[in-house]
């Protein structure tokens, strides 16, 4: 038991810390304790193999800020071994000339419903939102994920992405848990699932709740149902939490009693994590004045928002956001397709970057994660066009990096940094240019596209069917 | 003659557009003509009541011109969305503002979508500076598959908002289609025919056609007769069709349907028939990025499918028929863009440069017969963008558009929220009071 919590390291929930292990002391073996699976789905994926690969003559983005021309970039054993002006070229090293070419961390998107509402979108397929209640912090996306959604290739060939994140839809308060993927295709979720990734709680704000369970004549109706829906529930949330400490406490002290554990819910547990700071908050809010009600309620409660989702009204309120550290992740454009997206501007994302706060480029679309890269030039040029002073290299933290630490795998990928995954894009061109597209993708250091050779995946959906195999 | 610097034309432009339209030089630009694939450097357009008198190098200015210096930077027609929602709609998810559709009229095909078009919507403004001039708005099916009367507009957001009303019928056949007919795609084709046939028989007899209920008539009068100028070949049907299968059907109905002018929007798997589109001079109004098979009538999609069909011989204009279609043909220039991009891609097909520009200015343009439209050439109206950069990269911007010969102000309900927003810092009155 012990060892199955530390393999499973950053997904260790407080139930490992009681596990039934506890030394027994002279008096006998202690009372059965009961425990919580803290992994019960966990990863299989496994990187896959790689070869010592130098590029050489790039420009790099090294996803931090920085920027190398002419530069060179070691990967080797899966990791980013070497970034500089020059590296050292380990015998037998696969050498890639990148002169005129450009090399990125791979592109995170921290907002994507691939394999829950895939291609081809058919009710048979819509397994995107548990609309049966406005609280389903009991589901979690990861279970409805379609490894065959073609979404995935496309993603990967056309989009440079590496990592995403697949969160429930928003027609719930609490949507359930979101989970993070590496861009690699697999028989089962598992074997896409980003390893040591910590879940993520989806929260919708706004519209969309209020509109699916009132138009049902059930809470929430109205916004402050929502907030009313939302505060009750973290109040059971905190209540829970506080038993299951209450009982912890007693099993450390050997002085449980079987009767004794409380029921296990997986909505509250869902919730409980949170409070522990082991769930990040995705919360879905377009509105400033949403976000700032979000901001007191987390903290009414104790709990922490990583990101607000399209924010797009993050602008209005980015010093709001930079001073409780909270990112905001945003389209670049997407505006008017609703009443709370009504105000978005072209300038959100470099907006949110010049107060001084995380900004994201997310998708939450199957078309758009194909092209992040231009969504973040679109913006970054809009934000310089009234003075911003925005460089592309700074840009594009708001592409890898600043959606790491929004999925708190900022340690592992996001950046060209030694001993990082070497989740890496060569693009045939300046990625800021609408005429640039990825050359060739790396994920852990193993060639997973190559649009040279015609490396691509090819969905098991896509067998048979006209345009198979096609350059997408 | 007032010269005007580059730095100068943003500021000059938002003044408001002149009451009478004035004599316009630009000079030194980069002109893309679109009449010739190379764009001229160093060009003048010349532009006088709303047209353009001259383009080329060496125009003489004549005195009293407004001289505007392009800097050496692009010039191009205004852009034209080869289909649209634009105008009549304003925000999607409030029904009240959308006028797309009316799934509880009695009336289908007679619908007439110039009637619901907002010269004032915010969307115009927020589309043209970005270089749109010119949308072809379309209805949405309701309860049929003839969804109405589609309409052209320009973008200068005056009185003449709606150039053209009654341009095209449009008409949704393939997955939509078959749902509205009743369940099956032979019914949406058998609806179709039927509607063709009574237009027929509107035409020959539009007195007998009034009591055409005892004769079995299932379209309204109205609908009979707005189908007339359609089955007679004056009026273009838009027909929205993504399989291939669909398209060869369609295509077969000519041999019914001799005078039926088809214009095909959608098209995902075009590519697999565009040497029959090419034959039968069907043009397509393409969504360029679709690539994933989002429905089953479209699993062959790919980003090759506009430049294969081009590569056939096929005019292809972009357009949108999705969820952005009523706010978003901004985009149409990225668009045009990523179909440049794909031609660097081993196994895919693209566009040039050129041939990109054409699909959103020369190819909507004729597809919809706006013979004074989509070029830079002597005798058009003068739909001229002066760019910071090259039109379809992602950090250009028009500094400057004229609609008709005016410029238009550079700004948007957006611009205002930008201008109100930009360096947070409320000092004395709230955020509201600024403007």
């Amino acid at each position: 038991m012990r060892s199955f919590c530390a393999l499973a390291a950053l997904l260790v929930t407080a139930a490992c810390a009681t596990t039934g292990t506890k030394t027994a002391d002279s008096k006998g073996p202690p009372p059965p304790v009961v425990t919580i699976p803290s992994d019960p789905y966990p990863s299989t994926y496994k990187p896959y193999d790689g070869v010592p690969t130098v590029l050489q003559n790039a420009t790099i983005y090294d996803g931090r800020g920085g920027r190398i021309d002419g530069g060179m970039v070691l990967l080797q054993d899966g990791k980013v071994a070497a970034v500089g002006k020059t590296v050292a070229v380990p015998t037998g090293a696969t050498v890639i000339d990148a002169t005129g070419k450009w090399v990125t961390p791979g592109i995170i998107d921290i907002h994507s419903h691939l394999g829950d509402y895939p291609s081809p979108g058919v009710r048979a397929n819509s397994d995107g939102n548990e609309a049966t209640g406005p609280v389903r912090s009991e589901v979690q996306a990861e279970h409805s994920i379609w490894p065959q959604d073609p979404g995935f290739s496309r993603a990967l060939a056309n989009g440079g992405i590496t990592a995403l994140h697949i969160l429930p839809g928003s027609a719930n308060l609490f949507g359930g848990r979101g989970t993070t993927l590496k861009n690699v295709e697999a028989r089962t979720m598992q074997g896409m699932k980003f390893p040591g990734a910590p879940y993520s709680l989806k929260m919708a704000c706004g519209e969309n709740p209020k509109r699916v369970y009132g138009s049902r004549n059930q809470a929430p109706g109205s916004r402050m149902g929502n907030m009313a829906v939302n505060r009750q529930t973290w109040a059971k949330a905190v209540e829970y939490r506080r038993k299951w400490a209450e009982y912890r406490s007693k099993a450390d002290k050997g002085t449980a009693k079987p009767g004794d554990a409380p029921s296990r819910d997986l909505q509250m547990e869902t919730l409980a994590l949170v409070l522990d700071g082991k769930i990040l908050v995705e919360n879905h809010c377009y509105r400033a004045d949403e976000m700032a009600n979000v901001i007191d309620m987390s903290k009414e409660f104790g709990y922490r928002v990583t990101a607000f989702h399209h924010a797009v009204e993050a602008y209005k309120i980015a010093d709001l956001l930079r001073e409780n550290d909270i990112c905001a992740a945003m389209w670049a454009d997407w505006y008017g397709f609703k009443m709370e997206s009504n105000d978005g501007i072209r300038e959100n994302m470099p907006f949110v970057h010049a107060a001084g706060g995380c900004a994201i480029t997310h998708s939450d679309d199957a078309d758009g994660i194909q092209r992040l890269n231009q969504e973040a030039a679109k913006a970054m040029a809009d934000g310089n066009r009234v003075g911003l002073g925005i460089t592309p290299e700074v840009a594009w933290t708001w592409l890898s990096y600043n959606p790491a630490k929004g999925l708190g795998i900022a340690e592992k990928t996001g950046s060209l940094e030694i001993g990082k995954m070497a989740d890496v894009v060569l693009w045939n061109g300046d990625p800021f240019s609408v005429y640039t597209r990825p050359e060739k993708v790396w994920i852990d250091g193993a060639m997973m596209y190559d649009a040279i050779t015609g490396l691509r995946p090819v969905s098991d959906f896509e067998l048979g069917q006209p345009g198979e195999g096609d350059v997408k | 003659m007032k010269r005007i610097g580059t730095l100068l034309l943003a500021a000059a432009t938002t003044i408001a557009a002149p009451l009478t339209a004035q004599t316009v030089a630009i000079t030194n630009g980069k002109v893309a003509t679109i009449a010739s694939a190379e764009p001229i450097d160093g060009g003048t357009v010349l532009i006088r009541d709303g047209r353009i008198v001259a383009v080329g190098r060496g125009v003489a200015v004549p005195a009293g011109a407004t001289v505007v210096d392009a800097g050496g930077k692009w010039v191009t027609p205004g852009f034209i969305a080869g289909f649209s929602r634009l105008a009549i709609v304003e925000i999607d998810a409030v029904d009240e503002t959308d006028d797309t559709s009316a799934e509880k009229s009695p009336f289908s095909a007679a619908l007439d979508v110039a009637s619901s078009v907002n010269q004032r919507s915010v969307n115009i403004p927020i589309n043209r500076i970005e270089g749109l001039t010119r949308a072809v708005v379309a209805p949405s099916a309701g309860h049929d598959i003839f969804g109405g009367q589609g309409t052209i507009v320009g973008l200068g957001g005056g009185d003449d908002t709606v150039m053209r009303a009654r341009a095209f019928q449009f008409i949704e056949l393939g997955e939509r289609g078959a749902d509205l007919a009743g369940g099956s795609r032979g019914a949406a084709f058998l609806n179709l025919r039927n509607g063709l046939h009574e237009a027929e028989d509107y035409a020959r007899n539009p007195k007998g056609y009034e009591g055409g209920k005892d004769r079995d008539a299932i379209l309204t009068r109205l609908d009979a007769a707005a189908l007339v100028p359609v089955v007679q070949g004056r009026v273009p049907a838009v027909v929205h069709v993504e399989r291939a299968s669909d398209i060869t059907a369609l295509l077969d109905m000519r041999r019914e349907f001799p005078a039926l002018r088809l214009i095909i929007v959608g098209g995902a798997e075009g590519w697999l028939v565009a040497d029959k589109l090419a034959a039968a001079r069907i043009p397509v109004i393409a969504t360029a990025t679709q690539d994933l098979p989002g429905r089953f009538e479209m699993l062959a999609a790919t980003e090759s499918n506009v430049g294969r069909m081009v590569a056939a011989g096929v005019t292809v204009a972009l357009g949108m028929i999705d969820e952005n279609d009523a706010r978003q043909v901004r985009l149409l220039p990225q668009h045009a863009g990523n179909l440049v991009a794909m031609a660097r891609i081993p196994g895919a097909v693209g566009l040039t440069h050129a041939q990109a520009l054409a699909s959103i200015t020369s190819a909507p343009a004729k597809i919809f017969g706006m013979t004074d439209l989509g070029t830079l050439e002597a005798g058009k109206r003068a739909d001229v963008v002066v760019w910071d950069g090259d039109p379809l990269e992602l950090s250009s911007a028009p500094v400057a558009v004229y609609i008709d010969g005016k410029p238009v102000p550079m700004t948007s309900r957006q611009t205002q929220l930008r201008d109100r927003y930009l360096r947070l810092k409320q000092d004395g009155l709230p955020y509201q009071y600024k403007r």
